[in-house]
């Protein structure tokens, strides 16, 4: 089978400055139809040392530079808990319209009906699929809105009268869960799943007291399996005055299946960057929207979206609520973008996305469990984690079989995370590839696994094909140089 | 459904590797009881076609779907985006790439986001700039925290009263929890910070001033810098229009530890108001206690230049509960905007766009004075600026909108109740001189 992986001529490109040449400028300039007029010298400054360029070096020196990047639209990206799956170009289309992209965020009630809608729709679409009555679009990322739903919870405390201290969080979770909790003042207590990976609810009933304000809990967790006891668990929180923080990160499994909301969970965030399908962008713009309870609307930050007779407008006379998370409504045209995917896909599609993403993430387990390690061996949801335990005995880890993929041609999964088993290799393919692409990525892994064995300084020093070989984490890090 | 590539075939061939009989199946871990028994109850899913035309019909009910006159700013700014802005922007390359994680494979991000941290230090004059945050109010909040960590003893913040009042907001929802205190400076009659009333606070850990502040004057950071030098507390500088950094002093000029702002003038679109750019920069000093990522300048196994994301040992996924703060995506494409344009515009182009601003906003200013508003400070703005409006401007100033596409102002009683009739104007370079002309005639008929 031939691999996407090969050479081709790529260019070189120094830093913007070393183009910099004096006079140069990139930008059309409107004429001036008003008087100039200086402001006091006192108040002004030198113009800013910005490089000096045409717009043609402008244009070559970011097309050069993205041609290093790997990106979805060029190859499979099996990052597990990342859901990496295609971005739709309409999409942006839909984003782009004059209509959305053009609107200022103060022009007024009346003159954006058309935002205030597709926000309150979008409120309404999310709602259903976590099966829960409301929503806040307004968090920016999927651990802004972490903090929102920790925010809205330790609100809930203080309204009842007595603040708690701690927070419950399984070995599995996310590293931003427990600096949320952390912002909250609440103490994190790791606790630890059981042998079948998954929470046990003696477990939390022994943790779980009158001074824990609540867990959170990612499910399907973060080993890609299941929290089969997440009714009990919820049950024992809710006993002891807790409430459940369920982070929905992994929400891509279970489409149509689940609904969060019916299983006891209070409150639920969501990454439209990874369900939703809008783009990462390289680590952002990302939208984390969050879905709670009835007894915890009060709490939602402000403003929100409220529809009455056919009329949109934004609300702010809310005495129980957080208070703000964003300077204006979030990433609105982020929303967008998930607005018209869940459009396109209706409820039928999305259903059928979660068991294909469950469908491929079980055909790599169970075509690669007797090549790596699988050291929970269940079925398993979206994605699944194996380890290097087959190639130890060459002195060869993960990292060095990550970094041999992208000689083949792959982004690598996710490598040492979660933390609860050693060297974790976490593979998620998501829904969007096809059998085609997939066994090609196993066949990539089944040929790095024999070369392990076979030439494994080879894998030390991978990868060879891309446009710098290993980088000096190290020096970076002890002697930062964070600017040209 | 076109996004899914699955036929019959493959899903036959791997059920039988799988071991399952059906899709369903595959659901097995999932207690029956806890499977939702409703399905989704969502609308047919639209074909491309009628997509796009619900999406229009939807989009035209925004005022901004025709072109209009916009002298709002507030935090949300009109300003030309170059061609090359959304054209190198939108590459699959930079768009559908993940966090660079994966250095050898991310050079494009990387350089990408060195580049912009250097232009940021450069627009601001400070020592190191990070990857980038979600707004300028998220990342002021976090300036706060930063200043409250650090001080041993005191647990208040001075905050101007003229920082944009969302963005006091936000800091009031990111303190509250951990029982932090937020202290008001008022303004003074020139429509700038009180720096004597925060002469007279105690314990502070730190201060936060906004400059152009919220009201468009520009504040004198330097006394704030010798009034906290006193205190020995942190001077936190922030800002809602980038672009005002063409033309005014930088505030790394006057010494301050920590500056934030907003950076969607740098080419992004106002999208009503979001994704914008958090935009973070500190002093050497502040390094490992900036929130989110950097990018830093190493070399590859040859020698080769190459970057890497650097000083995880800050981050929350290293760190957990003892990060610096819970970031992990920030506004990373944005900042790659806002590298675009600040490479196009340059030093002179910058400079020149900025000066515009400030030329348009004096006009603006003059020509309402002339038709009857009245001019409420003196002090220097670049801009944005306060007038008080004559009767029946409410009206008028729906009028407008309704009838012109012009919108006039944002009303500033909402945000300071005793501003009645008060309004905040803003002309950048998009601005005409006939829609200025055109609203002061209208304001006087």
């Amino acid at each position: 089978m031939t691999q996407p992986g090969t050479t081709g001529l790529i260019f070189n490109e120094p830093e913007l400055w070393d183009k910099s040449r004096e006079g140069r400028c990139g930008i059309s300039m409107p004429r001036s139809d008003v008087p100039r007029t200086d402001l006091d010298p006192a108040l002004t400054g030198d113009a800013p040392e910005l490089p000096q360029l045409s717009e043609l070096d402008v244009v070559r020196h970011f097309v050069r530079l993205s041609q290093w990047n790997f990106s979805i639209d060029a190859g499979m990206y099996p990052l597990g808990s990342c859901t990496m799956k295609y971005n739709p170009k309409t999409n942006e289309v839909q984003a782009a319209r004059k209509g959305f992209a053009a609107a200022h965020p103060l022009a007024g009630d009346e003159f954006s009906q058309g935002a205030l809608k597709l926000m309150y729709e979008l409120e309404q679409l999310l709602g259903e699929i976590t099966g829960f009555p409301a929503v806040t679009l307004q968090p920016a990322a999927g651990a802004h809105g972490e903090l929102t739903g920790m925010l809205m919870i330790h609100a809930w405390h203080a309204k009842q009268g007595k603040q708690r201290s701690k927070i419950l969080i399984p070995d599995t979770a996310h590293g931003t869960n427990p600096a949320s909790a952390t912002l909250c003042g609440y103490q994190s207590v790791n606790i630890k799943s059981g042998p079948d990976g998954i929470l046990e609810p003696a477990t939390v009933a022994e943790a779980m007291d009158e001074d824990t304000a609540g867990i959170m809990i990612t499910n399907p967790n973060t080993l890609g399996l299941f929290e089969e006891n997440i009714k009990e668990v919820c049950d024992i929180v809710h006993a002891k005055g807790g409430l459940v923080y369920g982070d929905g990160a992994n929400m891509n499994a279970v489409m149509g299946i689940i609904k969060p909301g019916e299983l006891g969970i209070d409150v639920l965030h969501l990454n439209l960057h990874k369900t939703f399908s809008t783009p990462h962008g390289g680590g952002g713009p990302g939208s984390g929207p969050v879905a709670v309870v009835e007894e915890l609307i009060p709490f939602l930050p402000v403003p929100r979206v409220e529809k009455e007779n056919d009329a949109y407008s934004f609300i702010t006379d809310c005495p129980d609520t957080i208070g703000r998370m964003h300077t204006f409504y979030g990433h609105f045209s982020v929303m967008v973008k998930a607005f018209a995917y869940i459009l396109s896909m209706g409820g039928d599609g999305l259903t059928r996305a979660s068991q294909l993403a469950v469908l491929n993430a079980n055909y790599i387990k169970e075509s690669l469990k007797t090549t790596l390690d699988l050291p929970y061996d269940r079925p398993c949801m979206h994605e699944c984690v194996f380890t290097d335990k087959t190639v130890q005995e060459y002195h060869i880890s993960t990292m060095d079989m990550a970094k041999r993929l992208l000689d083949y041609g792959f982004h690598p999964p996710t490598v040492y995370f979660p933390l609860v088993v050693d060297a974790a290799f976490m593979v998620e393919p998501t829904e969007t590839e096809s059998k085609d692409d997939i066994d090609q990525f196993i066949e990539a892994v089944k040929a790095i696994v024999k070369e392990a064995a076979s030439d494994p300084d080879k894998l030390k020093s991978a990868p060879y094909l891309p446009k710098v070989t290993r980088l000096d984490e190290v020096t970076a890090a002890r002697k930062p140089c964070l600017k040209g | 459904m076109r996004y899914l590539p699955h036929t019959r075939q493959d899903i036959d061939q791997m059920l039988a590797v799988t071991g399952h009989a059906d899709l369903n199946q595959l659901f097995e871990t999932i207690p029956d009881s806890a499977k939702t028994k409703t399905g989704l109850n969502l609308p047919d899913a639209l074909s491309e076609w009628d997509l796009n035309a619900e999406m229009e019909e939807l989009a035209s009910q925004n005022a901004a779907c025709r072109s209009y006159t916009c002298l709002m700013g507030a935090g949300s700014y009109d300003h030309h985006i170059p061609a090359i802005v959304p054209h190198l922007i939108s590459r699959s390359e930079f768009m559908t790439a993940y966090t660079p994680y994966q250095p050898e494979v991310s050079q494009g991000t990387l350089q990408g986001i060195y580049e912009f941290q250097t232009m940021i230090t450069a627009l601001l004059g400070m020592d190191i700039a990070t990857a980038s945050h979600y707004d300028g109010g998220t990342a002021l909040a976090e300036c706060a925290l930063i200043a409250l960590r650090k001080s041993k003893k005191a647990n208040k913040i001075a905050v101007s009263s003229l920082i944009h009042p969302a963005h006091r907001q936000i800091m009031q929802t990111y303190l509250d929890p951990s029982g932090y205190e937020i202290v008001d400076i008022p303004a003074d009659r020139n429509g700038l910070t009180d720096v004597a009333a925060f002469k007279a606070m105690e314990g502070m850990a730190g201060v936060a001033v906004q400059s152009p502040n919220f009201l468009g004057n520009i504040e004198d950071l330097g006394s704030f810098r010798a009034c906290a030098d006193e205190k020995k507390c942190l001077l936190i500088s922030s800002f809602t229009e980038a672009l005002a950094h063409g033309l005014l002093k930088r505030p790394g000029s006057f010494g301050v530890d920590l500056v934030a702002g907003e950076g969607q003038s740098l080419g992004m679109a106002k999208s009503f108001g979001g994704p914008g750019l958090g935009l973070l920069a500190g002093t050497k000093k502040m390094m490992r206690n900036l929130p989110g990522r950097f990018v830093g300048k190493t070399t590859d196994s040859n020698g080769q230049r190459g970057y890497v994301l650097t000083l995880a040992t800050r981050e929350q996924h290293i760190r957990r509960e003892k990060a610096a703060s819970n970031i992990c995506s920030n506004n990373g494409l944005n900042a790659m905007t806002a590298a675009v344009y600040m490479a196009a515009a340059g030093k002179n182009g910058i400079r020149e766009i900025a000066r515009l601003n400030h030329d348009k906003a004096v006009y603006l200013k003059n020509m309402l004075v002339d038709a009857g508003f009245e001019s409420v400070y003196d002090s220097a703005f670049f801009n944005e600026f306060v007038v008080k409006a004559p009767a029946g401007f409410a009206d008028k100033r729906r009028e407008l909108a309704e009838k012109h596409n012009l919108f006039a102002g944002v009303p500033l009683e909402s945000y300071y109740p005793d501003m009645a009739d008060h309004y905040l104007f803003c002309a950048t370079e998009t601005v005409s001189r006939q829609a200025m002309d055109l609203l002061a005639k209208e304001v006087k008929s």
